[in-house]
């Protein structure tokens, strides 16, 4: 063995010996971020929901194999053609301009690959429009430009909070910039929550990635949407329709804990934002202007 | 140019030639001179975009409201934020209306429609005069609008090119800046609907004898089909943005739900003009890029009338499909069933388009010219950007990627590269016909390595990103999303520096003046407008050409 071969070999199991506790420390590092987005990320974000399980399911296993088979399809068959077909190698063009059976089956099979696609997808749909029996019912409201959350009293709420991004200079160790706030939404683990979603103002987008929700916030409207998230911790998402300057600043962040903290919580949070509560009222009663 | 001519008449020359001008071809040029206006400024606001996202947090918006808006220093990071806004929308509209529509409606289509199909001119000449000058003075209102007030305090309207009340009614955009947006889309609106009348009597009444409908050039089919889009589907827009601007001034409340109206009903009439409108742009380089691809294969189009009816086709589903912009807005689950059910039906012919396409280059003899290298490159694009619409479709999935940087990576797929590539590939290929000179080949292939390689290092990390879920129309973002949005900002600059290399080709055939000749592309260029002389005389086909061929 010569000594490049060997100092290769050294210098590789070096890097070996340093890259992995780096890669395992991203993957922890990663693991400890679920519910915000992972830095040089190429995939969906983890999920902590039924719905994001079946979801990734679908995007992962199904559609992706799928469209990036067709489009290395077409890129190979172009490449194929480029290189059979130029002019030196193929002097004399073939006059063929009709095959009946060739259109039909570049007919029939996308037909097929839809139908095939649509089964999974329809029943996704469903699952994810369907709101099942729900232990919780939250209304959450845009307004330009934050979230504010209303717990109803006959589940042991009977307060509202608004939910504020903090800005850069109130951020504490293990705050994310754009995406921590001053209150966070608080729902118990393995309970289905629903949401009851409005604006104030203009239209705002309720969305949460990690449990696959998106609604959006209209005006006149009280749209409806659910989850139940399996894991507890802190889950992030931001504002995703466009609502005016500060549209990039109004994060929607909700914690989710064990059945028995969330009652603490909710007997806590009927203190504290008993004293608020009238600024609050105030933001709902606006709706006719 | 008059020399070449059967029967030259006189024709006015200088400004008169162009301010009055009944030509389609002269009015085509200025159609051609817009669209590199407003692409221009288009692209200079995707840049600054660019340059924004290209780090986390504000960097370069605040300066720049300071300089365009003469902001004051303590409210710079407002202001820069809602300029962000303003540029957004700016470059929206301006690469839709300003940009593809004018260079390939209003340019080759008033260019070589005529040609094509074998008519003298197009039917009404007048009317196509007022078409382009209506959308001269809607791109001056635009302008007007950044400098007017839109949100309170601030400069021009910054709500998406979606115009989505009631962020673009009183209550987020009070000022005029809206109003003068509205004004400028109407005009807009009124120059595509009488341009389309124009070539759809064109198309019905002035080919040439013997071109029945199943022996007219795809182009002409194209634009046919487009045509029928913007006539249909305008004048929905003009009605929802008529009743924006009342609400917006006369009390009327529309979309305002304390007045029992509804934002909604925007959204639906929005969006049945705004889906054919994605249409409206994407057919007309359909149309071109089959011309091209069977030129340079020096064989006949595969499939002749599956490709027309595609067209036709994807323009009628184009109009029921409205509503997949919308299935996080709170619709039905039988509602969100069938819009999926009828958007996914769009793959099928537009699969059968890109499978005939590779399919006239199946036994052809290529030569790989300028314009059939754009158009390969256009034929990989579309199917990149089409894929991804198939994932979209999908109601269940895009409730995932709905409005995050995975549309934008996919309508960039279509739009900015499909769109484009198409728009640069008719450039190239009619250059020669149009200007009578040939421009210098490997610098247009120069031009297309570099746009490709820069918009594909833009648009193809932003998938990346709207999967981990950055939301689009973010002036900022999380840390954790700034590798991709750096490796996109890169890939912007380098597109950006093609569009030198692509004046520098333009500039530099007009001073080398290498005649072109009828035909420089050789016997695969059959249709009509390579059999007249390059630049064609100022009144083509005094006597009608008699087609007699059976070539379809």
């Amino acid at each position: 063995m010569s000594t490049d071969t060997r100092q290769f070999i050294s210098r590789g199991a070096l890097t070996a010996a340093v890259a992995l506790p780096v890669v395992l420390l991203a993957g922890m590092a990663w693991a400890q971020v679920e519910g915000q987005p992972t830095p040089g990320g190429v995939g969906l974000p983890a999920t902590v929901t039924e719905v994001g399980h079946e979801t990734q399911f679908f995007y992962n296993t199904i559609l992706l194999p799928i469209i990036t088979f067709i489009a290395l399809s077409v890129l190979g068959l172009l490449i194929y053609v480029c290189w059979k077909f130029n002019e030196q190698a193929n002097p004399v063009p073939s006059k063929l301009t009709h095959h009946t059976g060739l259109e039909i089956v570049w007919t029939l099979i996308p037909i097929l690959i839809l139908v095939f696609i649509s089964i999974p997808s329809f029943r996704l749909l469903t699952k994810q429009v369907e709101i099942p029996e729900a232990a919780i019912t939250i209304k959450v409201t845009g307004n330009q430009w934050y979230w504010s959350y209303k717990y109803p009293e006959d589940q042991g709420g009977g307060f509202g909070f608004d939910q504020l991004m903090k800005a850069d200079a109130d951020l504490m160790p293990g705050d994310v910039r754009l995406l921590s706030v001053d209150n966070e939404a608080v729902v118990p683990v393995n309970e289905v929550v629903k949401l009851q979603i409005t604006a104030n103002d203009v239209i705002h987008s309720f969305v949460i990635p990690a449990f696959s929700i998106r609604m959006d916030a209209v005006p006149g409207r009280l749209n409806e949407t659910w989850f139940k998230a399996e894991k507890e911790g802190l889950y992030y998402g931001q504002c995703s329709k466009i609502c005016g300057k500060d549209h990039a600043f109004m994060p929607a962040a909700i914690r989710v804990v064990s059945r028995e903290k969330y009652d603490e919580w909710l007997a806590e949070s009927k203190k504290k934002f008993a004293a608020a509560e009238a600024p609050v009222k105030l933001a709902e009663s606006n709706t006719i202007r | 140019m008059a020399s070449s001519t059967a029967g030259a008449h006189d024709h006015p020359t200088g400004l008169r030639r162009f301010l009055f001008s009944t030509n389609h071809k002269d009015i085509g040029t200025l159609y051609l001179i817009l669209a590199v206006i407003g692409g221009m400024v288009g692209l200079l606001m995707s840049v600054a975009i660019r340059a924004e996202l290209m780090h986390p947090g504000m960097t370069v918006f605040p300066g720049l409201a300071q300089m365009l808006n003469g902001a004051d220093a303590s409210m710079a990071t407002d202001a820069g934020k809602n300029l962000y806004n303003v540029f957004i929308t700016g470059h929206g509209v301006l690469m839709i209306f300003f940009m593809v529509m004018p260079a390939l409606m209003g340019g080759y289509a008033n260019w070589f429609v005529p040609i094509m199909i074998g008519a003298p001119d197009m039917a009404f000449p007048r009317l196509n005069n007022i078409s382009f000058w209506f959308l001269a003075v809607s791109l001056i209102l635009l302008v007007m609008s950044l400098f007017v007030e839109g949100a309170p305090g601030m400069l021009g309207f910054g709500g998406g090119w979606v115009f989505y009340p009631p962020l673009s009614a009183n209550i987020g955009h009070p000022g005029p800046a809206m109003d003068f947006v509205i004004l400028s889309l109407h005009l807009a609106g009124a120059s595509s609907i009488l341009g389309s009348i124009n070539l759809i009597t064109t198309i019905f009444n002035m080919r040439a004898p013997g071109m029945t409908l199943h022996k007219m050039p795809l182009f002409a089919w194209a634009m046919l089909v487009t045509a029928f889009l913007l006539v249909l589907t305008l004048p929905v827009l003009a009605g929802a943005i008529t009743m924006l601007l009342t609400d917006r001034n006369f009390g009327t409340m529309f979309y305002d739900p304390a007045g029992g109206g509804d934002p909604l009903l925007f959204q639906h009439l929005f969006w049945f003009f705004g889906h054919p409108e994605v249409y409206v742009l994407i057919l007309p380089a359909f149309g071109l890029i089959s011309h091209i691809v069977s030129t340079f294969s020096r064989k006949p189009v595969f499939g002749y009338l599956g490709m027309a009816y595609a067209m036709v086709c994807i323009g009628f589903l184009g109009c029921i499909v409205w509503a997949h912009h919308m299935y996080t807005v709170g619709l039905s689950l039988n509602a969100q069933r069938y819009f999926v059910f009828a958007t996914m039906v769009i793959a099928v012919p537009t699969g059968i388009k890109i499978f005939s396409w590779i399919a006239t280059m199946w036994g052809g003899s290529i030569s790989f010219r300028a314009p059939m290298i754009w158009a390969i490159g256009f034929i990989f694009v579309f199917t990149m950007g089409g894929v991804t619409g198939v994932v979209l479709a999908n109601a269940s999935a895009d409730r995932q990627l709905h409005e995050t940087y995975y549309v934008v990576a996919h309508f960039h797929y279509t739009m900015s590269l499909g769109a484009v590539f198409g728009v640069f590939a008719g450039f190239y290929y009619w250059f020669p016909k149009m200007t009578g000179y040939l421009y210098n080949e490997t610098l247009a292939k120069i031009h297309f390595v570099i746009l490709f390689v820069g918009v594909n290092l833009t648009f193809f990390p932003q998938h990346f990103l709207g999967l981990a879920g950055m939301p689009r129309r973010y002036v900022d973002y999380p840390d954790a999303f700034a590798t991709w949005n750096y490796l996109s900002s890169i890939g912007a600059y380098i597109g950006a520096f093609s569009m030198i290399v692509f004046f520098y080709t333009v500039i530099e055939a007009f001073l080398r003046k290498r005649e072109a000749g009828a035909n420089p592309w050789g016997p695969g260029a059959t249709t009509l407008e390579w059999t007249l002389p390059s630049p064609p005389p100022f009144h083509q086909f005094e006597t009608l050409p008699r087609i007699t061929g059976t070539e379809h």
